[in-house]
């Protein structure tokens, strides 16, 4: 009766379980994801404000793309603005993060030089990341408020260094550099962590060749961290790009004032176009639906090459286990 | 060639370990005033949130008076909260309570289901196998980066469209599909998980969900946790998703961070000392949990997760 029994239960399959396990996550994305994904390209094909239910073809992506008469001008003019604020706005949170991040990451994972207290200085470090970007934004609007009711207006007028208080809001430059200040000022901890598992992550007895044969600190960064650490670099690299595509928060919410109007047009990415289009004027869901569109197939590239490192670094880790697996059973064929 | 080469070595020593012990504390020096930056706006918040509005707008004889903390914390939170002494136009835009209750809600609600069925998706595709396993883990991967930005317009119109707008049910149950958590479990289940331990069960008759809830769910508690930690503040942070759903405008429904919008983007708000107090209950809470949990969070950082 016993030797009967395996035999039996090898034939249950127990394949319909996992379908059962993984179904919920797939109706729910379904609905949630996959459907909105193929309405909104839908969307993208029709009409604005009174004419949503006309199908328009392409009109709204030769619009906002390329232009043309007087209302597809001024809709062509928006985006453009828009996906060159994202530029800007991206790259100058971007640079200054990496450089700080980098300095600090080979800083705090150095053998030789050793900071006090690093443990103290990544939960300080880290800390803007997990405050509300809302209430970020809110903090620095008021601080640098446009009045003399703004933190620093009223610091500088009180040293004498300003009669007037400088409206730093509404000043393009001023209100960009704050905007990227924010956005540096949230992300660099967590750039640096990054940073740090994959220096971490670099076998250690290259460093002590390296120190053995004499190479200086900088050689140490430009020949062995900086090449060894271009695989996470790029990881870090490409999803902050698609964070960038999607920055929304601060740019929609730094302004005084209340209304689609006091938007400040210096600060107004992709997201935030999307957003207004299909929010605060009259649904106009063909607009917002094409600039998505064409943020999807960008994002979609960028999305494309974190999936080959996630596999590629997975697929190596497996190569690995395998030669390793391999090689001892060749040792114990040898026993 | 060397430099040192002819000095004795005790020399060369001394002089590289002082070199060193220089080297460490500018590094020190440099980070200190890192952290001070990163901690300063925080600390001004605080600061100015226990102040009254004539006092930071006022003229300060000496401006480190600015850094610290004054006396009219009390009336700040009551203008807030209080409805005798209130400030209208604030109690309109702004309600402690509401705002905590409806993001506590959320965040709990979507933050429980992200967790539980992430684990229940990398479960069944790392326990079983079946035809579409591969083809399921590669679209889960796929889709891990698409952000609810590209498919919103989709999104709303469909929402507005079965009239499950101004309803909690579309920011609480797309938590159920979250590709990044479940490749995070994925990649957690592959490295600890140990397959036997499911023939073990089955052999002694426990069937297959009660495996998952009595063998698999405390196996994969570390993951849940830090994984908990991160789908709670980014729920109890998210403004995108309610700001753009949640139409009706009614201060019942809103969220924590579209009230702190609200406030901030009035401008018959006058009472800068209270508009600081708004934001700053807004991010206490987030703070304290933040120093509790440091640990989990910071090493949770790198298993992934959406960055700007």
């Amino acid at each position: 009766m016993q030797s009967l029994k395996p035999q039996g239960r090898k034939s249950i399959s127990y394949a319909k379980y996992g379908y059962f396990f993984i179904l919920p996550f797939f109706i729910v994305y379904v609905f949630f994801m996959i459907y909105p994904l193929i309405n909104t390209f839908r969307l993208s094909l029709y009409g604005n404000g009174g004419s949503a239910d006309t199908m328009v073809g392409f009109q709204n992506f030769k619009w906002i793309l390329f232009g043309g008469s007087r209302p597809a001008k001024a809709i062509h003019e928006e985006f453009i603005r828009s996906l060159g604020n994202t530029v800007i706005l991206w790259v100058g949170n971007f640079v200054p993060q990496i450089i700080l991040s980098l300095l600090l990451a080979v800083w705090f994972t150095d053998s030789k030089v050793k900071i006090k207290g690093t443990g103290a200085f990544k939960v300080i470090m880290y800390m803007p990341n997990i405050i509300t970007a809302t209430s970020v934004c809110g903090l620095f609007l008021i601080l640098f408020g446009n009045t003399k009711y703004g933190a620093v207006n009223a610091m500088l007028l009180d040293m004498g260094t300003i009669t007037e208080p400088v409206r730093f809001v509404d000043n393009v430059t001023s209100s960009r550099i704050i905007v990227m200040f924010i956005q540096t000022w949230m992300w660099f901890g967590n750039t640096m962590i990054l940073l740090m598992s994959g220096i971490m992550g670099i076998d250690l007895s290259l460093f002590e060749a390296a120190s053995i044969d004499g190479a200086s600190s900088g050689q140490v960064f430009f020949k062995i961290t900086l090449p060894l650490l271009k695989p996470i670099f790029l990881y870090v690299l490409i999803t902050s790009m698609i964070g960038g595509l999607q920055m929304y928060d601060v740019p929609y919410l730094f302004h005084e004032g209340a209304g689609q109007d006091a938007i400040r047009k210096q600060l107004e990415t992709v997201a935030v176009f999307v957003y207004k289009h299909f929010h605060l004027t009259s649904p106009n869901y063909g607009y917002s639906a094409a600039a998505s569109v064409i943020l999807f197939f960008i994002t979609g590239i960028l999305g494309l090459l974190v999936y080959r490192f996630n596999t590629s670094s997975d697929d190596r880790a497996a190569a690995k286990s395998n030669r390793k697996k391999s090689k001892n059973s060749k040792l114990l064929g040898g026993f | 060639m060397d430099k040192y080469a002819n000095r004795p070595a005790g020399e060369y020593n001394a002089n590289y370990t002082r070199n060193l012990k220089i080297q460490g504390a500018l590094k020190l020096v440099v980070c200190i005033f890192i952290a001070i930056v990163c901690l300063l706006p925080i600390w001004l918040l605080i600061v100015n949130a226990t102040k009254a509005t004539q006092d930071i707008i006022g003229n300060a004889s000496n401006p480190l008076a600015r850094l610290i903390p004054g006396t009219n914390m009390i009336n700040n939170i009551k203008t807030l909260t209080s409805s005798k002494n209130g400030n209208p136009e604030f109690l309109r835009a702004f309600n402690v309570f509401y705002g905590f209750r409806n993001s506590l809600f959320i965040s709990i609600c979507a933050c429980a289901l992200s967790v539980f069925f992430s684990g229940l998706t990398a479960y069944g595709l790392t326990v079983y196998d079946f035809k579409l396993k591969n083809f399921s883990t590669t679209f889960i991967l796929l889709v891990m980066m698409i952000p609810m930005q590209v498919v919103s317009t989709g999104f709303l119109q469909f929402m507005v469209q079965i009239k499950l707008y101004d309803n909690y049910i579309p920011l609480i149950i797309p938590a159920i599909a979250a590709p990044q958590v479940v490749f995070f479990m994925l990649q957690y289940m592959r490295s600890v998980f140990p397959l036997d331990i499911v023939e073990a069960a089955r052999i002694d008759g426990c069937g297959e969900f009660r495996t998952f809830m009595q063998i698999g769910l405390p196996i994969l508690k570390p993951a849940f946790a830090v994984q908990a930690i991160f789908a709670f503040v980014a729920n109890w942070n998210n403004y995108y998703t309610p700001s753009m759903l949640l139409l009706s405008g009614d201060l019942k429904q809103k969220t924590m961070p579209m009230m702190v919008a609200a406030v901030l983007n009035n401008d018959k708000i006058n009472d800068i000392g209270a508009k600081y107090m708004a934001v700053a209950i807004s991010i206490i809470p987030v703070v304290v949990i933040y120093l509790f949990l440091s640990k989990y969070i910071i090493g949770g950082v790198t298993l992934g997760s959406v960055k700007g």
